[in-house]
């Protein structure tokens, strides 16, 4: 790893070669193995750092070089799956998305998610996220016949979509999660994530379900919990502003009660721009790749 | 709806009143005396004559019954959220919340008591 990279040319003799500087930084990374260890522990690691290389390189380096028992979790490597949340620098954040020497030239802390159990060292179990995040019913509730009639389209205006739109770009990594202090206190607190997602849902302008929704939103655990320290905003990877949602959440939960909340219809269901008939029922495209 | 929001709200709502109340109560305990607000009786705003002119006025014995009840439900709905959010078991948090109901209605019943009384005493002339 670093030092010489050969140039993808392809014509003999004249190989391209590039030459990085290194650099040892320390990674202390916590380790734990339920089924060996009676508590976490921090193993240190001396990693050749080069620039560009991100936390995530850096783990890979130590899995390939110096012990192949380290266990993380990963998929994409872009910032797009949010599988590589940990706890880099007592900060939680993505592994692929943090450059080892923007953060330290010398040594640097890598852990698991707090507010989580531990699987196993730098992997934490998201279950309690995902079955929390499962119960604010997180999809768009409507009458059924309409879902299921394929004909038309809900029309929602860029305003509209404007209301939620940030919202629908977390990745459910789980740093929020962790770095939530009302959540490392209280476990029945539903969390940043899963009320986000929750008022994506009350925003979305095609979506009926809030009266479904409020019992949990405003129940224990639920937004009013929540102490606004925003840390859930500021660590997110994708700008999803969690704290603003739940802020939001407790204006759309007070106003229902004091029955001053605006009564929005939801919008309708049209067949075209402008129009209001039907379309005809839609068919599948032919094939257009050869059987 | 979920209790929460009603309470919450309630706490909100009772932490503006709080807000009007007290800004009131500091600006005649303060200043009464020396810009004469509230305390015609020299510029001592706290001398027992100048608190038994307020007291002889029910807007301020109405006033300081509704800063006890207000106080009252934001500091103990407040000290409730704290002592609900160390995850106490179900049985338990139910009796917290009944022992604060029941501190927060003895002190509220009292203090009306004590603030009612001093205005039928301040109307009589201190003769009571």
């Amino acid at each position: 790893m670093g030092g010489t990279h050969r140039g993808a040319g392809g014509r003999e003799g004249i190989a391209m070669t590039q030459t990085k500087a290194t650099r040892q930084i320390h990674f202390h990374v916590t380790r734990y193995n339920p089924e060996k260890d009676p508590k976490p522990y921090v193993q240190s690691y001396k990693v050749e750092v080069s620039e560009g290389m991100t936390v995530l390189d850096g783990l890979h380096w130590i899995k390939e070089n110096l012990d192949p028992t380290l266990v993380w979790r990963y998929s994409c490597r872009m910032g797009i799956c949010g599988s590589c949340g940990m706890l880099i620098n007592g900060s939680p954040t993505l592994a692929c998305n943090t450059q080892i020497l923007h953060l330290s030239q010398s040594a640097i802390t890598v852990g698991p998610l707090p507010n989580f159990e531990i699987i196993r060292d730098l992997v934490p179990d998201l279950l309690s996220m995902f079955e929390k995040h499962e119960t604010v019913k997180p999809h768009i509730i409507r009458d059924e016949a309409e879902l299921v009639d394929r004909r038309g389209e809900f029309y929602q205006s860029p305003e509209e979509l404007e209301a939620y739109l940030q919202f629908t770009y977390c990745i459910k990594c789980g740093c929020c999660m962790g770095a939530c202090p009302t959540l490392a206190t209280d476990v029945r607190y539903l969390g940043p994530m899963p009320l986000t997602a929750l008022e994506r849902y009350n925003e979305d302008s095609r979506d009926e379900g809030f009266a479904l929704r409020k019992g949990m939103a405003g129940g224990d655990g639920g937004a009013f919990s929540c102490h606004y320290a925003g840390e859930c905003s500021r660590v997110c990877p994708k700008g999803v502003d969690p704290g603003k949602a739940i802020q939001l959440l407790k204006r759309k939960l007070v106003l229902d009660y004091l029955h001053l909340a605006n009564k929005k219809k939801p919008c309708k269901k049209l067949e075209g721009p402008g129009q209001g008939k039907l379309l005809p029922n839609m068919t599948a495209p032919a094939r257009t790749i050869p059987e | 709806m979920s209790n929460g929001t009603k309470y919450w709200t309630w706490h909100m709502a009772a932490g503006v009143v709080l807000l009007f109340l007290l800004g009131l109560h500091m600006l005649v305990m303060h200043m009464g005396g020396s810009v004469h607000l509230f305390a015609p009786h020299g510029a001592d705003a706290v001398s027992m004559e100048n608190s038994q002119w307020r007291d002889s006025k029910i807007c301020f014995a109405i006033s300081y019954i509704l800063l006890l009840g207000v106080g009252l439900y934001h500091g103990l709905y407040g000290l409730r959220t704290i002592l609900l959010e160390l995850t106490l078991k179900p049985a338990l948090a139910k009796a917290v919340t009944a022992a604060l109901v029941i501190v927060g209605l003895g002190l509220f019943g009292l203090g009306s008591w004590a603030a009612w009384a001093a205005h039928t005493v301040a109307l009589v002339g201190g003769k009571g």
